[in-house]
């Protein structure tokens, strides 16, 4: 039994649930918290935590807030915000960007020569063992005095160090895993056709390798906006996110909402960056996005 | 009422709004012990009639009754087993350990349990295979588990659909005297779903044919060779009588593209 | 008779030669990069705050060795407290989400939306939560980084049991507790590990990281943000190779606990690379 293929306004329908299912669940988010914290108030409970206008704020002043302007007569929170989180973005697409080239480059190398895959392998996939956002603070506050023949990387570049380092070895791993996935059966039949070596690979493996390699993106996107906000705090690079946090956290007693603020724009940029890798998968890979492989 | 196993009575089955008929006014009696084949072309609801005689799918009108109850009181009494075309065992247990799990879950005790898992792998003819897993085995074991399995409480009918399609011929003929043995042994009544012309006649008592979507029966074909069936029965001339008047019911169903590839694979 | 599809192999056949000659050259490459790390790279001119050598890693190791220790255990602490409550929280939310499917799958994009979130940017609120020396702040953070790759992989394996399957249940007149124990349960087994392996790194870098915006000296995190300030970079290192080392064994244990519970699936016949 064929599906008909959907018409307009099956689409139209489709959309309009979504939308709805969205806003049902904020609804349903923002119902827990204020109840949450009308409870807990009225009850006076201390467990887990206390929760007052310090603690756990009203959803409504949170938002209120962003279009307050923390400083008398500044800009107004969003738009502090908004800079912070260009900047922040900034550091991570770029490290994202070098971070994937290179885990690609480094991945095809692998999969090309078995002796590497063996001798490396082991190693790239244990580093993912390893917390390597630990290593954050020293790599920023120590490529600080770094020059190479006279030109001093500006600080953004530092933290965008960090966000390729943690966008490249997923990207090593899965490209391993994806140019390795192909059907031998199909490869044999690529060599029928005498088909050379990048014709093989671009047309064959590279295409079975696109799953694996999204999968990765996604993971990567998120660690990349995670490693840019964390490399900004040793630094004590002001402009981005992780400087924004801080500051907020210093006067968090006196106006709580404004770190709540700052953490609600973190969030929305990290679901940004991995909805655009989900819409750049939908139009590269017609086939539709593995969730998580 | 009867001592039918399978009473079915102007069964109708359509599927979605949009009324895909796969099943149009079946009327089918199946008698203790015999040995019924369904067969037809692709999409002519024979997976679908066996799943409304085990109460998997609710036929849209028409009544159907199991061993003389509703098909659903017979499934909540566990009156059939079922085996499917993939074997469907479960990679975590053993070949021990998926035959006991309808005697698990019908609340035998231990040593019950396994004495009749004893009686089921010597039936299938696996001994020493008790404490292997499934991808340890070949796909024909993996369908004698399944088929261990389904039997293991001894139900009055046994519902097959297409469990021999992924296995090659020969593993295929083999399972065939297999399944008559057993069948003889057990004395249930089976309903086999089939793709195969020579392999409905070679096991049946009566062969369904069933024509192309909207699902009817043209024909109800008698199987008269003599029992039990052996390899040299294949090729009596009696067989080849039989194979071509299923072939020709098959066609006045409608079936004439199918037949032809059906005819192919033979 | 029929034969065998294929024997089941024996860790026994491989011959220990065999076994050597597949493990070299990652052996050769760790020995490369010890080598590497004590003599080429400072010949290179890196400089010694990047990457000191390698001996005095471990010499600075060795002399705040006790409290380097200390605070690896304190840390691991956090991490294990909040893997164990994230993980137990997201098994429960996975069976009760896999139970009333049409919920599951509303959620599903939210779930895996959520897990885009930079969590640990919380961290100065859980610090407001419960107090900046409160290991409670950590664990809390390390939980949440747990609790929804756990979740989204848990409830994948929960659902994705072919319809014969189900079938077969149905068969049987197996209600659906009977179904969850027997068949849905068993079969997410290999999403489950999978998870739980991500999910000790994350905990792990949840309970690091998290003191990077604060917390009690005696923690990893702060012990490597100091010792940055100060300029003590072997320390730094020192204390970082604690949280790997760490971080590896949590790892570790929870891949030995997959193979014990896993015994029977095919990747685990011992070909496996």
């Amino acid at each position: 039994m064929t599906p008909a293929r959907p018409r307009p306004f099956d689409k139209a329908a489709a959309l309009t649930t979504r939308v709805a299912t969205l806003l049902f669940v904020l609804l349903v988010l923002w119902g827990l918290w204020e109840g949450y914290r009308w409870l807990w108030i009225k009850t006076g409970w201390t467990k887990p935590f206390v929760v007052d206008e310090t603690t756990l704020p009203h959803l409504h002043d949170i938002v209120g807030a962003l279009f307050e302007s923390p400083q008398v007569g500044g800009p107004l929170l969003i738009d502090l915000l908004l800079d912070s989180a260009l900047f922040t973005a900034k550091e991570a697409v770029v490290g994202f960007a070098i971070g994937a080239t290179i885990g690609f480059l480094l991945g095809a190398v692998i999969a090309r020569f078995q002796v590497l895959q063996r001798g490396l392998m082991p190693y790239v996939v244990a580093s993912q063992t390893i917390p390597i956002l630990a290593v954050a603070p020293i790599v920023v506050v120590g490529l600080g005095s770094l020059t190479i023949s006279g030109w001093t990387p500006e600080d953004w570049m530092r933290v965008s160090v960090i966000a390729a380092y943690l966008t490249f070895f997923p990207v090593t791993v899965n490209t391993v895993r994806g140019l390795s996935s192909a059907d031998p059966a199909a490869v044999e039949l690529m060599e029928s056709y005498a088909a050379s070596g990048w014709a093989v690979f671009w047309k064959l493996r590279v295409p079975s390798a696109l799953p694996y390699l999204f999968s990765a993106f996604k993971v990567a996107a998120t660690a990349s906006v995670v490693g840019a906000v964390i490399g900004e705090l040793p630094s004590s690079i002001q402009d981005g996110l992780g400087g924004a946090i801080i500051n907020f956290n210093q006067y968090y007693v006196l106006n709580p909402e404004n770190l709540w603020a700052t953490n609600l724009i973190a969030a929305l940029l990290g679901i940004s960056f991995f909805l655009v890798v989900v819409l750049v998968e939908k139009l590269v890979v017609r086939r539709g996005p593995e969730e998580l492989v | 009422m009867s001592d039918f196993v399978v009473s079915a009575e102007r069964v109708t089955k359509t599927f979605g709004k949009g009324g895909v008929t796969a099943l149009q006014e079946i009327d089918l009696e199946v008698g203790r012990g015999e040995f019924i084949s369904l067969i037809g072309p692709s999409g002519c609801g024979k997976s679908t009639l066996l799943r409304v005689i085990g109460d998997l799918v609710e036929p849209t009108a028409g009544e159907i009754l199991v061993n003389g109850k509703s098909a659903h009181r017979a499934r909540l009494d566990r009156d059939y087993g079922i085996v499917f075309q993939a074997a469907v065992l479960y990679d975590w247990r053993t070949v021990s350990k998926n035959i006991s799990l309808p005697l698990e879950l019908g609340g035998w005790d231990r040593a019950r349990r396994a004495n009749r898992v004893r009686e089921m792998v010597e039936l299938v003819e696996l001994e020493g295979f008790e404490k292997h897993y499934p991808w340890q085995l070949s796909g024909g074991m993996q369908q004698r588990v399944s088929i261990a399995r389904a039997l293991s409480f001894s139900p009055a009918l046994l519902l097959m659909d297409e469990p021999f399609g992924a296995l090659d011929e020969m593993t295929r003929e083999r399972l065939n005297l297999e399944l008559l043995r057993i069948w003889a042994e057990t004395g249930s009544t089976v309903i086999f779903v089939t793709h195969s012309i020579s392999e409905a006649v070679f096991l049946s008592t009566r062969v369904v044919v069933m024509s192309a979507r909207p699902g009817r029966i043209t024909a109800i074909v008698p199987i008269d060779l003599r029992q039990p069936r052996t390899a040299e029965t294949r090729e009596e001339p009696r067989f080849f009588e039989l194979v071509t008047e299923v072939r020709e019911a098959l066609h006045a169903g409608g079936a004439d593209e199918i037949v032809a590839e059906l005819e192919a694979l033979e | 008779m029929t034969t065998i599809a294929h024997q089941p192999s024996t860790r026994r056949g491989r011959t220990l030669g065999q076994r050597a000659g597949k493990w070299a050259p990652a052996v050769a490459v760790f020995g490369l990069g010890l080598v590497a790390w004590q003599w080429i790279l400072p010949a290179l001119g890196i400089e010694r705050f990047l990457l000191p050598p390698f001996w005095d890693v471990v010499t600075a190791f060795w002399e705040s060795r006790d409290e380097l220790v200390r605070a690896g255990w304190i840390t691991f602490q956090e991490a294990l407290g909040g893997f164990a409550l994230g993980c137990s929280l997201a098994f429960l939310f996975a069976l009760v989400l896999a139970r009333w499917r049409p919920l599951g799958r509303a959620l599903m994009p939210y779930l895996i939306a959520a897990n885009a979130v930079p969590i640990v940017a919380f961290a100065p609120i859980t610090n407001a939560w419960f107090g900046i020396l409160s290991p409670w702040s950590k664990i809390v953070i390390a939980a949440v980084l747990c609790f929804f790759p756990v979740l989204v992989n848990t409830l994948r394996g929960l659902t994705s049991v072919r319809p014969e399957s189900l079938e077969l249940m149905r068969s049987y007149a197996a209600g659906q507790p009977s179904v969850f124990r027997r068949v849905r349960i068993p079969n997410s087994l290999p999403f489950v590990f999978s998870a739980l392996k991500i999910a000790s790194v994350l905990a792990m870098i949840g309970a690091v990281v998290g003191d990077y915006f604060g917390g009690s000296t005696e923690a990893l995190g702060v012990q490597i943000v100091s010792a940055v300030s100060l300029a003590q970079y072997e320390t730094a290192w020192a204390a970082i190779l604690v949280a790997s080392v760490l971080g590896i064994a949590f790892y570790a244990a929870v891949a030995l606990a997959e193979r014990l519970a896993l015994r029977w699936h095919p990747s685990m016949r011992g070909d496996s690379e």
